[in-house]
C-alpha cells in the first residue's frame, strides 16, 4: 500500500539554511548542500526546499542553485519560494525540482496553478497555505506569513484542489519552530475538505506528534524541521517508531 | 524535460540529454522520462517528428527503450488526459485516470508504493518483489494484453507499475528518485 512520507523541510535565506519560532526569529543551521548530502545518506522518502527571502525580495526561485542541489538530491526533491509563473515552474522543473511549491502566487495570479497543472501535471503543483489563529478563526496568510488574507484556509484548500494542485502543503505558523506538536484539528479539516494528498507541517516536537496528524488528522505525510535540525531524532527512527505503532512507512 | 543526467551517470551510462532526431539516431538506448500531460506530451513528439525516429529505432532497430512515467503511459494506443489522444501505440491498452474508489482515496497518487512482479523480467532483477519505489501520477495505463505487464501495484485496487514487450519498457514509477532499488533498475536498463 502507499506508505506515509517523513519529509524534512529545508528553509533557504539569503546566504544558507535558516530554522525560525513562527516565521521568525531564524537561526543559522548550515548549509544547503551539506544537508541534503546528509538526508541522501539517510534514504529520506522525499525533500521540501523552500526559499523565504525570494518573494520578500521580489526576485525568482534561485535556478542556479536548485540546480546544484538536485545535481546531488538522489530523492524528490519538492521546491518552493518565489514562483510567480508558469515559466518559473518550468525551470524549476527543468534544473531537477520533481515539484513546485507555490504560495503567494498561489493565491495572487488567478490561473497560475490550473494552468501549472494543465502543462506539467498536477502531481508537479504543490499548494502551501500557511495559516494562523487569528480574531476570525484560521486565517491564510502570504509573504512568508507576513500578510494576512481574510480567507480560511479549509476554503483555501478546496479552490486550490480544484484549481489542480496535486498536493497541499498545510503550515501551521502558530506551531512553526515551537516542537509542540502539529495543529491536528485544523489539519483534519483540511484533509476532510479535499481528495488530494495533505502534507501537515509546522509543529512537529517528537514521534507522536508526526502520529497523531497522520491518525487524527489524516495527513498524508509530515513535514518537519527543528526535530531534525536540533535534536537527535532522525527520519528513520521516525518511521520505525511510525511502524511499531501501525502506520505504514517505507524501511 | 528535466535533466536526469546524474542519476544514469551515477549508474554507469553516458547520456546525451537531446530531442534531437540526429541524437536518437545514434543512440544506443533510449530513456524516456517525461513531465506533463498525455496531450501536449505526443503534441510535442509529433511537431518534432520523433515518433517515426523512435518506432524505427525502437521497432525495427529494436534498441533498448526505457519510458518513466508519462514516458511509460505514451507507449500506450490512446490517452485521455488532456482529451482523447493517439499515444505511439507500441503497446495495446489506453490511459486512464484513476478510478476515486472511496473516501480515503486521494489523487494523484503521491509516494512510495510497493511494486509486485507479476513475471520475472530482466529489468527488474536484484529487486525483490514487493519493494517501494517512488510514484507521482493520476493517470495509469491499462494493458489489453496481460503478457505486457511486468509488475502492478495496489492503488484503487491495482494498476500497472512496469509493462515491457521486446526491447521496450515502461515504469511508472520513478527509477531515478527510488534510491537504491531505483538506481539497481536502471543499471538493469543500461545492461541490456
Amino acid at each position: 500500500m502507499l506508505k506515509v512520507r517523513i519529509m524534512p523541510t529545508l528553509l533557504h535565506k539569503d546566504v544558507g539554511l535558516v530554522k525560525g519560532v513562527g516565521f521568525d526569529n531564524w537561526r543559522r543551521v548550515g548549509s544547503a548542500m551539506q544537508a541534503v548530502k546528509v538526508y541522501n545518506m539517510r534514504e529520506v522518502d522525499e525533500l521540501v526546499f523552500l526559499d523565504i527571502s525570494a518573494t520578500r525580495d521580489g526576485r525568482s526561485p534561485d535556478f542556479e542553485l536548485v540546480d546544484e542541489i538536485a545535481d546531488e538530491c538522489f530523492m524528490p526533491l519538492t521546491v518552493g519560494g518565489g514562483v510567480r509563473t508558469v515559466e518559473d515552474m518550468r525551470r524549476l522543473l527543468k534544473v531537477g525540482a520533481d515539484k513546485v511549491a507555490v504560495n503567494t502566487a498561489a493565491f495572487l495570479s488567478p490561473g497560475l496553478v490550473r494552468e501549472g497543472a494543465r502543462l506539467f501535471g498536477s502531481q508537479c503543483i504543490v499548494a502551501c497555505i500557511d495559516f494562523k489563529k487569528t480574531g476570525l478563526g484560521h486565517e491564510v496568510f502570504i509573504h512568508a506569513g507576513t500578510r494576512a488574507l481574510g480567507k480560511d484556509p479549509v476554503a483555501a484548500a478546496r479552490e486550490l484542489a480544484s484549481e489542480g494542485a496535486g498536493e497541499i502543503l498545510l503550515t501551521s505558523i502558530d506551531r512553526d519552530g515551537t516542537m509542540t506538536g502539529y495543529e491536528v484539528e485544523l489539519t483534519r479539516r483540511v484533509s476532510e475538505a479535499v481528495s488530494i494528498p495533505v502534507i501537515a507541517s509546522g509543529g512537529a516536537g517528537n514521534y507522536e506528534h508526526m502520529l497523531q496528524v497522520l491518525t487524527e488528522g489524516k495527513a498524508s505525510a509530515v513535514a518537519a524541521a527543528s526535530l531534525f535540525h536540533f535534536t537527535h531524532q532522525t527520519p528513520l527512527e521516525a518511521k520505525r517508531y511510525l511502524n511499531d505503532h501501525g502506520v505504514s512507512v517505507r524501511l | 524535460m528535466p535533466s536526469r543526467i546524474f542519476e544514469v551517470e551515477e549508474c554507469g551510462g553516458e547520456p546525451v540529454v537531446t530531442a534531437r532526431r540526429e541524437d536518437l539516431e545514434n543512440a544506443h538506448s533510449i530513456i524516456f522520462p517525461g513531465v506533463g500531460s498525455f496531450a501536449i506530451g505526443m503534441k510535442n513528439i509529433r511537431e518534432r517528428g520523433l515518433d517515426e525516429i523512435l518506432r524505427r529505432q525502437v521497432l525495427e532497430r529494436g534498441i533498448p527503450f526505457l519510458g518513466i512515467c508519462l514516458g511509460l503511459q505514451l507507449m500506450a494506443a490512446k490517452g485521455w488526459e488532456g482529451g482523447e489522444t493517439a499515444g505511439l501505440g507500441w503497446i495495446g491498452g489506453e490511459v486512464k485516470r484513476f478510478d476515486q474508489d472511496g473516501p480515503g482515496v486521494r489523487i494523484p497518487h503521491v509516494g512510495w508504493n510497493e511494486v509486485r512482479h507479476s513475471l520475472n523480467h530482466p529489468l527488474l532483477e536484484g529487486v525483490p518483489s514487493g519493494k517501494d519505489f517512488y510514484f507521482g501520477h493520476s493517470y495509469t495505463v491499462r494493458c489489453r494484453n496481460d503478457g505486457d505487464v511486468v509488475a502492478r501495484t495496489p492503488y484503487c485496487g491495482e494498476f500497472v507499475s512496469v509493462l515491457g514487450r521486446d526491447n521496450y519498457f515502461g515504469v511508472q514509477f520513478h527509477p531515478e528518485k527510488s534510491q537504491k532499488v531505483g538506481f539497481r533498475v536502471l543499471k538493469n536498463f543500461l545492461a541490456l
